[in-house]
């Protein structure tokens, strides 16, 4: 885990990115998703993981930002490869990320799991967002991080 | 439009999920089987999720939503087969599924339910006994 607070440049290898409108553009985009960690040999668990966090943030962008578009990227640091993923909205915005990142929290009427899960799914997990203006959340996981 | 067949078998009801399911095929299982539940008056739901890869928070919620409404329409409810890389994203997406009962595999969540159904439906059994305790 500490590998990544090493001063490397994490590389972009691979881009691909993914317009997501409606449900089964998510069963698409986690198919992509799959196929590019088992390219740099991740393992299933990660994969799993990985995928799992994919499908909670894919469902966040359709349900409260009108869809959006991932990017998928293949990243290297060093030796390591992991796969990046950016969901990038244009909806409403949150206006209390720190309210929104709380286990529990919905304004709508799921289990409020979706973004403090996916966070503990991954290795990296950065989320920006303005109100008016929609919503960017950026994961990363490592090949076996 | 895509959907998951419900097998009727004797007093249970047998699912296997195949596909990979998005949101709308599950919420329409859900509804089908608690319906299924209640025409058939089935004891049992087996639900096997073997070629399932993926279960997210709303997925889960959705098994626990079917355990929960056969519970009150007096079915129990039983997921066999999960893949432990599921069951290893799902404690740590952080949901334990408390109240699904789970099993390895189909034939051992058959004799879980086929237990669970004879703990519970032994009205005749239990009747003879007490005949005996009037007869003393």
């Amino acid at each position: 885990m500490k590998i990544k607070k090493l001063p490397k440049m994490i590389i972009s290898l691979n881009k691909d990115s993914i317009p997501v409108s409606k449900e089964q553009d998510a069963v698409f985009l986690k198919n992509r998703v799959r196929e590019v960690a088992v390219k740099i040999k991740m393992g299933l668990v990660n994969q799993t993981r990985l995928i799992t966090a994919a499908s909670e943030l894919v469902r966040n962008m359709l349900r409260y930002g009108n869809g959006g578009i991932c990017l998928i990227e293949v990243v290297s640091s060093g030796r390591i490869n992991g796969v990046r993923l950016t969901f990038s909205d244009k909806g409403p915005g949150i206006a209390d990320i720190s309210q929104a990142m709380r286990d529990g929290f919905s304004t709508g009427k799921s289990l409020g799991l979706g973004l403090p899960g996916a966070k503990r799914l991954v290795n990296e997990f950065d989320i920006k967002s303005k109100v008016g203006e929609g919503t960017t959340i950026t994961i990363l996981k490592w090949a076996n991080g | 439009m895509d959907k998951i067949p419900i097998l009727r078998m004797g007093a249970f009801l047998l699912v296997t999920i195949q596909v990979d399911l998005y949101d709308r095929l599950a919420l329409n299982l859900e509804a089908d089987l608690v319906q299924t539940v209640n025409k058939t008056n089935a004891k049992g739901v087996l639900i096997d999720i073997s070629a399932v890869s993926i279960v997210d928070s709303f997925m889960g919620r959705i098994i626990g939503n079917i355990a929960g409404m056969s519970k009150i329409l007096d079915a129990e409810t039983v997921v066999v087969g999960m893949q432990p890389a599921v069951a290893i994203t799902l404690i740590e997406l952080g949901l334990p599924l408390k109240g699904v009962h789970t099993a390895l595999d189909v034939e051992k969540g058959m004799s879980l339910l086929k237990s669970m159904i004879d703990l519970s439906d032994p009205d005749e059994d239990q009747e003879a006994p007490e005949d005996d305790n009037f007869a003393e």
